[in-house]
């Protein structure tokens, strides 16, 4: 075991399958001889040669077709579009095309890609690089989209990604790069695509969320043990598809729902768990399914970035409306 | 069969006025500025490199927030820029503050941009411009709009981006260039070719030994310019302005230049992919240096001038920051008013909620 933050899980993950699978390829904006602008494929060129890991010209669309292709002649891209903000460029190879190939081939073609992007805000980035855009990409279907919270699924969730037969999109969120360090095994592991994680038990409350607003959701639920209320906090680690059934039994416990997201509120991955939540538990809930969300403008200039983005504060709040129903 | 490749690269020579020693070079080509206008195209590249050595330091003390340096990229953006009118559309890269500054752009709005303030893109009137670009390529498709718009309305004016050599990747860059062409649309599209795109030399970006040779498949004049020339900047500048605005069309120009400093201060480390040599080879070449020189030989600038513009240019930062500082504070509400013109529901209720936050 060694004590790692999330940026080098994620190195140690393409680490991890760079020497199991000669297929395996990493390039994008800047990966090769710079390892990348947060240090993500930091000496991944000077161990496995330019040939696997690669600087591309800048366009993101070439990205996006360069992946495309190489999946379509064998092998396993792992693209790096270097702020999610960047997405717009790239949409057709993700959406209009990678998200389509088994499908429209009739299972003939598969395109085992696994996009790796930063995003997410706090750090006083300029525009459309903080951007939460999952939600474009969770509506598409033929595409999984992970957002791992901390290092161990970091490493575990990547290592799932690069070896799933179909595309996913690896979102990182910049702020929780380097936030802190964890426990996270050497050796080879996977984190199962698809499945959520209870990270705190409790029978009050079931906060939801993922990404950073994991651990704004711990700390309202250390807040709200203060005032002896007891609350569950499910991280997603997956948006699409969601993992219903983790999400229903903690419903069946506690009865009462927030679910948190650092997207606007408009659309996106938390109306999606309301909706699910509704239809299948109505009978056992004792509270409308509340959300903590952004507001709905395009995403905040940062010098009002920590007013704009959901807090702690924010959740315990909306728990206290829901306890009080 | 015909391979043409490499005569067609061979065509595109670097053009240049003033050599490194400050000495011309091109006689038939110096363009006609008075004594004033020289000395006036010196202050403004003196007084931007104050700038940019204010807003590193600055953005070192937690001052500034988004900052890409500029300097070496004087002659490149302050030569070009001084020969647009008024009149003229700016779509800059987020490089490209100077430009804009020196079109209108007040330095505390500039500060503010930088700081994540959005009244740092508030373009004050008769500034035409847009605020600098952070999708690299975004504006070279919108350039071609913006001049077809200038030439159906008969405006005797020009749409005029810029991007680095990385830009020139995009898709959006080709679509932008053809799109002008098509149109025969009134557009000076710059190349700021510093060598490097963050890390990724121009080598790597590209098989193409110039990136001026790109708009031959766009049907359009490309030109390579010596980027650290000021004089040589402008007369181009000059020259394919009157071109557009004659109906003869857009053209591409590449500036050949340098960034001294890193790619921008969010943590750029330099030496990782430039060797001290080539920034050696490159200091020789200062924009400044060389001007300097030749306008000492002229005998019309001297270190007590410059001197004086330092001390003005330091002065007006000092300014320029205490009314940034003093700017009302940014506020999520400032954003909602903003999203629409008028408001559906879910924004006026957060509104109401965003009031409340943002009165405690
Ligand atoms: C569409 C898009 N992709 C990537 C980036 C990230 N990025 C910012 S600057 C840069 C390099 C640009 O290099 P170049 O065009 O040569 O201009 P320079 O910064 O050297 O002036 C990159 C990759 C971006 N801002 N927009």
């Amino acid at each position: 075991m060694a004590q790692m933050t999330m940026i080098q899980a994620i190195t140690d993950a393409m680490r991890t399958e760079l020497k199991n699978d000669e297929n395996v390829l990493v390039f994008g904006e800047d990966v090769g001889q710079n390892g990348g602008v947060f240090r993500a494929t930091e000496g991944l060129q000077d161990e496995f040669g330019e040939e696997r890991v690669f600087d591309t010209p800048l366009a993101e669309s070439g990205i996006g077709g360069l992946a495309v292709g190489l999946a379509l002649e064998g092998y396993r891209p792992v693209p790096e579009i270097q702020f999610f903000g960047f997405v717009y460029e790239v949409m057709d190879s993700i959406s209009g095309q990678l998200a389509r190939m088994r499908y429209r081939s009739g299972g003939h073609h598969t395109a085992p890609v696994t996009i790796r992007s930063p995003f997410g805000g706090g750090v006083h980035t300029p525009e459309l690089h903080a951007d939460s855009l999952e939600g474009l990409i969770a509506q598409q279907p033929g595409i999984k989209v992970v957002i791992p919270s901390n290092p161990y699924d970091a490493k575990g969730l990547l290592i799932a990604a690069i070896r799933d037969n179909d595309p996913v999109l690896f979102l990182e969120h910049m702020k929780l790069y380097r936030s802190f360090r964890e426990e996270v095994p050497e050796e080879e592991y996977t984190v199962e695509i698809g499945k959520a994680e209870v990270k705190r038990e409790g029978t009050d409350v079931t906060l939801i969320s993922y990404g950073a607003m994991v651990h704004a959701s711990l700390k309202a639920a250390e807040e709200l043990e203060k005032d002896g209320v007891s609350a569950e906090v499910i991280d997603l680690r997956t948006v699409s598809p969601i993992d219903i059934d983790t999400i229903i039994e903690s419903v069946k416990k506690t009865n009462r729902v927030v679910v948190v997201q650092e997207a606007q509120r408009q659309a996106g991955v938390s109306a999606n768990v309301v909706a699910e939540i509704q239809e299948r538990a109505i009978l056992h809930l004792e509270a409308p399914v509340l959300r903590v969300t952004a507001p709905d403008t395009v995403y905040s200039f940062s010098a009002a970035e920590e007013v704009w983005l959901p807090n702690h504060n924010d959740i315990v709040e909306k728990v206290n409306t829901v306890l009080n129903f | 069969m015909k391979h043409v490749l490499e005569s067609v690269e061979s065509q595109f020579e670097m053009f240049q006025i003033l050599n490194e020693d400050g000495k011309i070079v091109n006689k038939d080509d110096m363009p006609d500025l008075s004594d004033e206008e020289l000395k006036e195209l010196m202050r403004r590249m003196v007084y931007t490199r104050i700038l940019d050595q204010r807003s590193i330091a600055l953005n070192r003390q937690g001052r500034l927030g988004f900052y890409a340096p500029t300097a070496g990229q004087e002659a490149s953006q302050l030569g070009s820029q001084f020969a647009l009118e008024k009149d003229d559309f700016i779509l800059p890269g987020y490089r490209d503050v100077p430009q804009l500054i020196w079109q209108g752009l007040p330095l505390y709005q500039a500060f503010l941009f930088s700081r994540g303030h959005f009244h740092g893109n508030q373009m004050p009137e008769g500034v035409n411009a847009l605020s600098p670009q952070i999708i690299i390529g975004a504006q070279y498709v919108q350039t071609a709009g913006v001049a077809l718009g200038i030439k159906k309305r008969g405006r005797k004016a020009v749409a005029v981006t810029y991007t680095g050599d990385g830009g020139t990747s995009q898709g959006d860059f080709y679509e932008g260039i053809n799109f002008a062409g098509a149109y025969k649309a009134p557009a000076l599209f710059f190349v700021q070719n510093n060598y490097f795109a963050i890390s990724v030399p121009v080598e790597k970006q590209t098989n193409a030994k110039t990136l001026a040779q790109k708009a031959v498949a766009a049907g359009i004049e490309g030109i390579q310019v010596d980027g650290m020339d000021v004089l040589a900047v402008y007369a181009v500048t000059k020259h394919s302005r009157e071109r557009a605005i004659n109906g003869e069309g857009p053209t591409l120009i590449e500036t050949l230049t340098y960034r001294y400093g890193p790619h921008t201060m969010a943590g750029d480390d330099p030496t990782r992919y430039r060797t001290e040599d080539l920034d050696n080879e490159w200091e020789k070449k200062d924009p400044l240096v060389r001007f300097r020189t030749f306008l000492e030989e002229k005998g019309i600038w001297s270190e007590e001038e410059e001197n004086k513009v330092i001390e003005e240019a330091k002065d007006e930062i000092k300014q320029a920051i205490k009314k940034a500082d003093e700017y009302p504070k940014q506020k999520v509400t400032d954003f909602i008013e903003n999203m629409f013109e008028e408001l559906p529901h879910n924004l006026q209720e957060q509104m109401e909620e965003y009031k409340e936050k943002e009165s405690k």
